[in-house]
């Protein structure tokens, strides 16, 4: 008998060794689910955080544009014209209406994070003979790469983007046969024509898009596409990533733009996470309650087969208290017992799962994100759904009259 | 006078008051008991022995009447204050003897002390080892209470009783379950305690010989007190 452990503790933990085959398949049972809903969360955190640095390091959580233009009829009303067919007009690159009060009045939101002034339009871009159409986006560095990671896509030369300067995607400099400090003619489609220098090669992991990306400073690209001092995308970051929707919605209906939150913008993906999300909420919860239930009829079989040993305890003056905690403890133990074995198993079948399921090209499925926190949110569960489901036991173990258990 | 350390008064126990089961067991109980005293409880069966051994050991409550535990009268106090009372001044010895399987000898001796106060400490120990040593089971202190023979458990359940060094030891047929030798063995040994610490032994039982060799036998018969 252990000196620091006090009578509650020992009678609970003798109990349990006594009954040692029940103990061990209870916590079995609790180990297997709770190995279950470790491996789970496991895979769909891992799944779920893959995709969304995809789509957060390379997109605005939040895109806000210039409304759509539509046809206004200049004609009297009042003539009548048969068969009038108002087209739709050509979308031209306009700027955002007074997108510089906008800007400050976002940035002063206490959910946006960062917003990033962009001006973006096609262009051509010119190498002696070769010549490529490209998308061409001039942007703040400062604030742009806080929202897309370009940093990250670096290949060859730096991030600096002076007047004359222009960043481009690795395919379309192997196209343009170009490399760091070379000179290119860039035109716009609208007429304007300037040579502006390489300074950086990007890789995106994305052909298409390292191709057509090319990235100058916000005046240089206002100058080519003749918007001077106008923009044609806010993009913005959030604080709660799933709130952007929300924001985004907030935001159109305050200021006349659009507003697409990557919510919108990615709404198969987004569906397919919620419904993986409450399909793992469903399977915790039944989860759970076999646990609950699987304790529960243990220790109400070990309250009947220990009757007469309670009943002894109360007439030596063991009060309801007591034998209540007793039962409660062995309840908890099991619960925590069977949570540590579970997260053991889970973190295994999650190493061996994740060495094993590759992609065609041998890359990861998804990637390993093992938190300690998920750990001591289904011990805590575990150990508090323990003692939820001892208490029914230990209520009527603790209710147990002496006079009656010791007769039997 | 010496002040008896118990003493019941006008004790009744009637079950499924108010229904057409309701059944007296017990009627208009007078008694008490003194330090030294070594008496026997006897009565056939169903005479109300076992009840009346319950009301004593504070398992019960009487349906009328008082039980005085040195003159406190125990009819105003609540659960918890009978438990700590029953803990405190009385030891139980039953026919079976209801040893917690888990422990061993040492340890269930201990038990008593270890409820009253939470943690097991050295004096706990040499308490339950000097006990068992009484009971002449020194040599068995480390087996499993469920490895022992039916005698050696019953001694082990006497030490127990004893752990607390109870004023009043309560046995309901101590002797039942053990042949004669291991019965005359026990009986002997509670009969010495009784002696050397001045334990009041309360017994019932069947057995008029060992009846014989208490200081005082109580008859009960239908609920009463048979007068001598």
């Amino acid at each position: 008998m252990k000196n620091a452990l006090p009578f509650e503790w020992i009678v609970a933990v003798r109990f349990l060794y006594e009954g040692r085959m029940q103990t061990l398949f209870i916590i079995s049972g609790i180990a297997i689910g709770v190995g279950v809903i470790v491996f789970m969360s496991a895979v769909l955190t891992g799944v779920q955080a893959n995709f969304l640095k995809r789509v957060l390091t390379t997109q605005p959580q939040i895109q806000v544009m210039a409304m759509e233009q539509s046809a206004r009829p200049l004609r009297d009303p009042k003539v009548e014209i048969e068969d009038a067919i108002i087209q739709k007009p050509i979308q031209r690159v306009v700027s955002i209406d007074q997108w510089q009060s906008i800007l400050q009045q976002l940035r002063a939101q206490p959910d946006i994070v960062t917003v990033s002034p962009t001006v973006s339009g096609s262009a051509f871009v010119i190498r002696g003979e070769a010549s490529r159409s490209v998308t061409l986006t001039g942007i703040e560095p400062d604030t742009y790469f806080e929202i897309v990671k370009i940093p990250e896509y670096l290949i060859a030369g730096d991030l600096r983007l002076n007047s004359d300067m222009i960043m481009i995607g690795i395919e379309l400099a192997n196209d343009l046969g170009a490399k760091v400090g070379d000179k290119l003619n860039v035109n716009s489609a609208l007429g304007g024509r300037q040579v502006l220098t390489v300074s950086a090669l990007l890789d995106f992991g994305n052909k298409g898009a390292n191709q057509r990306s090319t990235f100058v400073g916000l005046r240089t690209a206002q100058s080519l596409l003749g918007m001077i001092g106008g923009v044609t995308t806010l993009d913005v970051t959030v604080q709660d990533i799933y709130a952007a929707e929300m924001i985004a919605q907030h935001i159109a209906a305050s200021n006349k733009v659009v507003a697409d939150s990557w919510i919108k913008t990615n709404a198969q993906f987004f569906s397919a996470v919620q419904a993986q999300k409450s399909t793992n909420t469903l399977i915790r919860l039944f989860v759970g309650l076999s646990v609950a239930f699987g304790i529960a009829a243990v220790l109400v079989v070990s309250v009947i087969q220990r009757s007469k040993e309670v009943g002894i305890l109360r007439a030596m003056g063991t009060t309801r208290g007591q034998i209540m905690r007793v039962f409660l403890l062995q309840g908890g133990l099991l619960g925590f017992a069977g949570s540590v074995v579970g997260a053991i198993l889970g973190t295994t079948a999650l190493i061996y799962w994740h060495a094993l399921a590759r992609q065609a090209d041998g890359s990861e499925i998804f990637p390993l994100i093992i938190e300690n926190q998920l750990f001591v949110y289904t011990a805590v569960l575990a150990t508090a759904t323990g003692l939820l489901a001892a208490t029914a036991p230990a209520l009527r173990a603790a209710k147990l009259d002496p006079v009656v258990a010791i007769r039997g | 006078m010496v002040e008896p350390i118990l003493q019941l008064e006008e004790i009744s126990k009637t079950y499924n008051v108010g229904e057409p089961s309701e059944v007296t067991v017990l009627q208009g109980i007078n008694l008490s008991f003194h330090k030294n005293e070594f008496v026997a409880i006897m009565g056939p069966s169903g005479s109300g022995k076992s009840t009346l051994l319950n009301i004593i050991g504070l398992l019960d409550r009487p349906t009328t009447g008082r039980l005085f535990i040195h003159g406190q009268d125990t009819q105003t106090l609540d659960d918890q204050a009978l438990t700590r009372l029953r803990g405190h001044n009385i030891g139980f010895v039953f026919q079976y003897h209801y040893l917690i399987s888990a422990f061993t000898a040492l340890e269930n001796v201990m038990m008593p002390q270890l409820v009253e106060q939470g943690f097991p400490n050295e004096a706990m120990k040499q308490r339950a080892a000097f006990l068992l040593e009484q009971v002449g089971l020194e040599k068995y202190i480390n087996n499993l209470a469920s490895k022992m023979s039916g005698g050696q458990q019953q001694r082990v359940a006497l030490a127990r009783a004893l752990a607390m060094n109870p004023d009043i030891l309560l046995a309901d047929e101590p002797t039942g379950n053990l042949d004669t030798q291991s019965a005359d063995a026990v009986f002997a040994l509670m009969r010495d305690i009784n002696q050397k610490n001045g334990t009041c032994f309360i017994i019932v039982t069947h057995n008029h010989e060992l009846a014989g060799l208490c200081d005082r036998i109580i008859t009960v018969v239908d609920g009463r007190i048979k007068p001598d």
